[in-house]
């Protein structure tokens, strides 16, 4: 069994005990994906699993079933994805400690078609905290990607 | 954590566990608030035991649709109460993750519960519940016992008992049997730990939401996303023109289990709605309320929460 992380495929690991997210940052090197919490409540740890967007610090990594996307694998080459080149733009961060997870959601936000006004985004971004509060930067940055996006 | 296995086949015995999304089941884990010691993983079985399909009466969805994929479904989008429900819990991740039957079975967020350093009842049989006489502003006002106030904490299991929802529950023999949402959570008691109705190795394979009544659900949280119901309610009501026939009313995160109102019901059976009986339905909703100093403000969002849901389905009905 082979978890498929950016792409590229990685070995499970053998104790059922390890979460998707402590075996990408311990043992994969893959430390981009942060950990907050470790119990689901502020989404600093948001990866996409076949595109959708879930908590890799309550997915056990054995347990894993789809590609996974993570911070890591949105830029193409040394192109940033719209996303990360709009928290760019809109100064969507502070410490940027939350700020891998939140364009992780961010991008599942607008691809879901959860970012059609400023309320909408708030409440489908509800699950990534930020404590340095920048939110307003944050709810900009997707609201200016889903425009460019219906823009086409 | 304590040491476990995951396997694919067969059906869990004494303390082994299915796992499902895991939002819960993980989080406990960490926490060491419950220890299987195998988890039998469901996900070979999502595509089996996933999707949604429809009667001219009924919507039957699969237990492992996962929260989201129910909520984006038009058929759930018709049923007011239960898209609310669905959309108003957890985050946007959890809902992802999280299957329609894991959480029905969701476990409470009593703090004593979690935290394995306190005794709890329903983690250690006899043990006590230091949450009685101690911080309980988030327990139940309704159905709790002298060893237990813990507050079942979820959403869509409130509406399934307001529309009268069964399950079909398949058991390790493979036999099948079909019982009310209403049925599945059980009073704490004398036995808190006594959950539900499941016996080991029983699994929750679908879902059956009868479709009718004009409805509506609110919740009334500390935070206007993400956060768990401080009162909620869900009503289905079937009308005669202005007259109701007949109301079904649940109360959440009020009550040790999803909490099916009758008093309020029989208030409603009959009469016309306006400010003054849905309030009067509301009252009679939280008439049995066991408040203390710290919760006791939650009985009046329940009334309002109650009142609300009553003047909002009937605003739904057509």
């Amino acid at each position: 069994m082979t978890l498929c992380i950016n792409g590229a495929d990685y070995p499970m690991p053998n104790d059922p005990r390890t979460t998707l997210l402590d075996h990408m940052r311990e043992k994969l090197n893959l430390t981009g994906t942060k950990k907050g919490c470790d119990h689901g409540q502020c989404g600093a740890c948001t990866v996409l699993v076949d595109g959708k967007r879930v908590l890799s610090c309550l997915q056990l990594a054995q347990t894993v079933r789809g590609d996974v996307t993570t911070i890591e694998g949105l830029s193409k080459n040394d192109t940033l994805h719209p996303m990360q080149a709009a928290f760019l733009e809109h100064d969507a961060y502070q410490c940027g400690f939350c700020t891998p997870g939140q364009i992780m959601s961010a991008v599942a936000c607008v691809s879901e078609g959860h970012a059609g006004s400023d309320a909408e985004i708030a409440d489908w971004m509800s699950g990534n905290l930020c404590r340095c509060a920048a939110y307003p930067q944050i709810r900009a940055a997707i609201a200016s990607v889903a425009q460019a996006e219906a823009e086409g | 954590m304590s040491a476990f296995d995951i396997t694919e086949g067969g059906t869990p015995v004494d303390g082994a566990a299915w796992i499902a999304g895991g939002t819960t089941m993980v989080d406990l884990m960490k926490l060491g608030a419950t220890a299987p010691s195998r988890l039998f993983d469901l996900g070979a079985q999502r595509d089996a035991l996933s999707g949604i399909s429809e009667t001219s009466d009924t919507i039957t969805l699969g237990a492992l649709t996962t929260m989201a994929d129910a909520a984006k479904h038009p058929a759930i989008r018709g049923l007011t109460a239960v898209h609310t429900a669905l959309v108003q819990a957890a985050s946007p991740q959890i809902r992802e993750m999280a299957t329609l039957g894991g959480n029905l079975l969701q476990r409470t967020r009593c703090s004593y519960f979690r935290d394995t350093r306190q005794p709890c009842n329903k983690r250690v049989p006899g043990s006590g519940c230091p949450a009685i006489g101690g911080e309980d502003g988030h327990h139940a006002v309704l159905g709790g016992s002298a060893q237990c106030i813990a507050t079942y904490p979820g959403d869509f299991a409130v509406v399934c008992v307001a529309l009268g929802a069964e399950i079909t529950i398949r058991a390790s023999d493979g036999s099948e049997r079909k019982i009310p949402v209403q049925d599945l959570h059980r009073r704490p008691g004398a036995t808190p730990h006594t959950e539900t109705a499941l016996q080991t190795g029983d699994l929750i394979t679908a879902i059956h939401l009868p479709k009718g009544g004009a409805q509506s659900y609110i919740k009334i949280r500390d935070r206007a996303s993400y956060a768990f119901a401080t009162a909620s309610a869900a009503v289905v009501l079937h009308m005669d023109g202005a007259m109701v026939t007949s109301a079904r009313i649940a109360l959440g995160g009020l009550a040790t289990v999803p909490w099916r109102a009758a008093t309020a019901e029989h208030v409603l059976k009959g009469s016309m709605i306006d400010q003054k009986t849905a309030f009067a339905a509301g009252e009679a909703a939280l008439q049995d309320a066991h408040p203390t100093l710290t919760n006791a403000h939650r009985v009046e969002l329940g009334i309002r929460a109650v009142a609300k849901a009553i003047l909002s389905a009937r605003g739904n009905s057509v």
